[in-house]
């Protein structure tokens, strides 16, 4: 394994766990090494069949339990003391009612969300992709410096640098703005990006960049023509992770967005249940909508993501 | 500045030296000539490192030195009046009675945590790793803590927790608990429910990290060790667990240092309270800046935690290598 396998946001701005491709591309099927093995006894089947039931039924709880109070009347929610599993009167008003509320505000912070994600990730992908690769294939004086501040930066708790950050974003006035935002995010997925892509890199083989050096191309036109379409795999995972970490982020997006109407999916949400009078028909209903198509993404998206990058490249 | 002069890797490695003894403009000069490009690559990552991490750092490590609060600083109303105050701000930080309750539970906060999602995730991945009806049901099941948001599972566990109509509150009345605990109330009930919460959401990691590390183990050597008559515990013990001790040294890491800094359950389930009893450090530097404003703790409390983490990730390090793994060359 390459010492650059452990690329993290580890700044509990997004806390985001991520996997290195190196992990990843280690998660293929299981091998068919079990072939001669003798059956297993019954019994212990039915232990290792009970434990798997258990811990699944364990790590889809909270969510179903999200899934099902979102359809039951508020008064269904925060009167019953006795244990209610399904609701009595199924009832679609709680999504009717966090979609349209204050002027469609949850739909308004949705897009404020993806906004910033997109727009992240684009920033960090784009400004570090050079650097990356610059620190994946030269060993220039001062490499290893360079090198080892990119991994203090994974270390960095939030707490050192947010009160800088907080007044350049004040004296630049960008306080309650997507801009500001931005800045803010970049201090995280600019290095976070350059350490996925230096490690994805890596595992590049040299060889094809030798010969189109020997044909002609430039040292750029090496990286952009030869290495950057054979590391769409790379990038896409580091595309996914930005994303995820923007899009979780709430120390940041706390103190920069003012007003309702910037506000990102996470404060937004968060005012509903941080209140005296905590709507958790609004919070459970408005929670199904993150939270479906974000299961969807990532169950596709895994399971593309690790076969394009056990397919990428050349063998070297 | 010939084409041959961008070497790609593994020539240019060494030869960066060692020729006679130019002078420092003359090696300067070379260098640059030599390794341009690399730099020209490197410029706009580090020019926003410059002015993102590196500048902030540095003020955020002098702002831990000064009295900055609401009153002096940030404050776009009033002139910029904070002062030196020298060693001030930690000498209080270090004595105060918070600190060390926040440090401890930090403490304990990082390592249950840790070892709960490796333990737990180290058993899910070996039960994964049999050739086993529905194991890709199972696998895909077992993700849904990580593929939710995580903003999202921290307001589930807060709505679980939640006193007198949260699910666990209302399963204690019906097996026959008169009044239940107030979970997010009462500190120890509360420190229980984030850790708990916390758990959960880090188990799938580890899981899938370390079955990447099971399927890379040579199945040979499993095959010999029982061979050699070897029972399924021994050959665990003796073969599995070793062969793992790479990729487990390397996400052990990770995980304290994640769980050390994360933000985002504690804030969003308990915020801290109640008092301060489930405030981690980092939860607990944001607190000061952002409720109290008082600018100059919270650096302060930055500093410590980032000194903590160096000093514990060095010594995890050297551990390590002690051990006789290459996992860091």
């Amino acid at each position: 394994m390459s010492s650059a396998g452990v690329p993290a946001d580890t700044t509990g701005l997004g806390g985001e766990e991520v996997l290195t491709p190196q992990m990843l591309a280690a998660t293929r099927k299981a091998p068919s090494r079990r072939g001669r093995r003798r059956v297993r006894p019954w019994y212990m089947s039915l232990v290792l069949h009970g434990s798997l039931i258990a811990a699944t039924i364990i790590a889809i709880f909270p969510v179903f339990w999200i899934a099902i109070s979102s359809f039951k009347p508020r008064e269904e929610i925060i009167s019953s003391v006795t244990l209610n599993i399904l609701p009595d009167d199924w009832t679609l008003s709680n999504y009717r009612e966090v979609i349209t509320a204050n002027d469609y505000e949850f739909l308004t912070w949705f897009g404020n969300s993806i906004v910033i994600a997109i727009l992240t990730t684009i920033v960090g992908v784009f400004l570090s992709a050079t650097a990356g690769y610059a620190l994946s294939r030269y060993r220039f004086p001062g490499y290893r410096p360079a090198l080892n501040s990119f991994l203090v930066t994974q270390m960095f708790p939030a707490a050192i640098i947010i009160v800088p950050i907080y007044q350049i974003i004040t004296n630049l006035g960008l306080i309650n703005q997507q801009l500001g935002l931005l800045l803010a995010y970049s201090t995280v997925a600019v290095p976070f990006c350059t350490w996925m892509l230096k490690g994805y890199f890596d595992t590049i083989p040299i060889a094809l960049e030798e010969a189109a050096r020997i044909d002609g191309l430039t040292p750029f036109g090496t990286f952009y023509r030869i290495v950057l379409p054979l590391s769409t795999p790379g990038l896409a995972v580091t595309c996914f992770y930005t994303f995820i970490t923007a899009w979780n982020e709430v120390a940041f997006a706390n103190i920069i967005l003012l007003s309702p109407e910037k506000y990102t999916l996470p404060v937004g949400l968060r005012t509903y249940v941080y209140q005296f009078d905590q709507a958790w028909e609004k919070l459970t209903a408005g929670a199904m909508l993150v939270t479906i198509p974000a299961v969807l993404v990532f169950l596709f998206a895994q399971r593309y993501l690790v076969s394009g990058l056990t397919r990428g490249g050349v063998k070297g | 500045m010939t084409s041959t002069d961008q070497s790609l890797p593994a020539s240019g490695a060494q030869t960066g030296r060692k020729r006679g003894d130019p002078s420092f403009r003359e090696r300067l000069r070379r260098n640059f000539g030599r390794w341009w490009f690399a730099y020209a690559m490197l410029t706009p990552v580090f020019i926003v490192m410059a002015l993102l991490v590196f500048y902030p750092l540095g003020k955020g490590i002098y702002f831990s030195f000064t009295n900055a609060d609401q009153y002096n600083a940030l404050n776009p109303l009033l002139p910029s009046t904070y002062e030196w105050i020298g060693l001030e701000n930690y000498t209080n930080v270090l004595r105060s009675q918070e600190f060390r309750d926040v440090l401890g539970f930090t403490a304990v906060w990082t390592f249950v945590n840790v070892f709960f999602h490796f333990t737990l995730g180290l058993a899910l991945a070996v039960a994964l790793n049999r050739t086993l009806k529905f194991r890709g049901t199972y696998r895909m099941l077992l993700l849904v803590p990580w593929a939710v948001p995580s903003f999202i599972s921290a307001f589930a566990w807060r709505f679980m927790y939640n006193n007198p109509y949260g699910f666990f509150d209302q399963l204690l009345v019906k097996l026959g608990w008169e009044s239940p605990p107030a979970f997010l109330g009462d500190p120890t009930w509360a420190k229980f429910a984030v850790i708990t919460a916390n758990v959960w959401l880090g188990v799938p990691f580890m899981m899938v990290a370390l079955l990447g590390g099971l399927q890379a183990i040579d199945s040979d050597l499993l095959d010999a060790a029982a061979v050699d008559g070897a029972n399924a515990w021994q050959r665990f013990w003796s073969v599995t667990l070793p062969g793992l001790r790479p990729v487990a040294a390397t996400v052990i890491l990770l995980g304290l240092i994640w769980t050390f800094n994360m933000f985002n359950v504690i804030y969003l389930i308990t915020g801290g309270g109640p008092g301060t009893s489930t405030q981690i450090l980092a939860t607990y530097a944001y607190s000061n800046a952002f409720d109290f404003k008082l600018y100059g703790v919270a650096t302060a409390y930055g500093v410590i935690i980032l000194s903590i983490l160096l000093v514990f990730t060095q010594f995890y390090k050297y551990t390590v290598k002690r051990m006789g793994e290459e996992t860091w060359s």
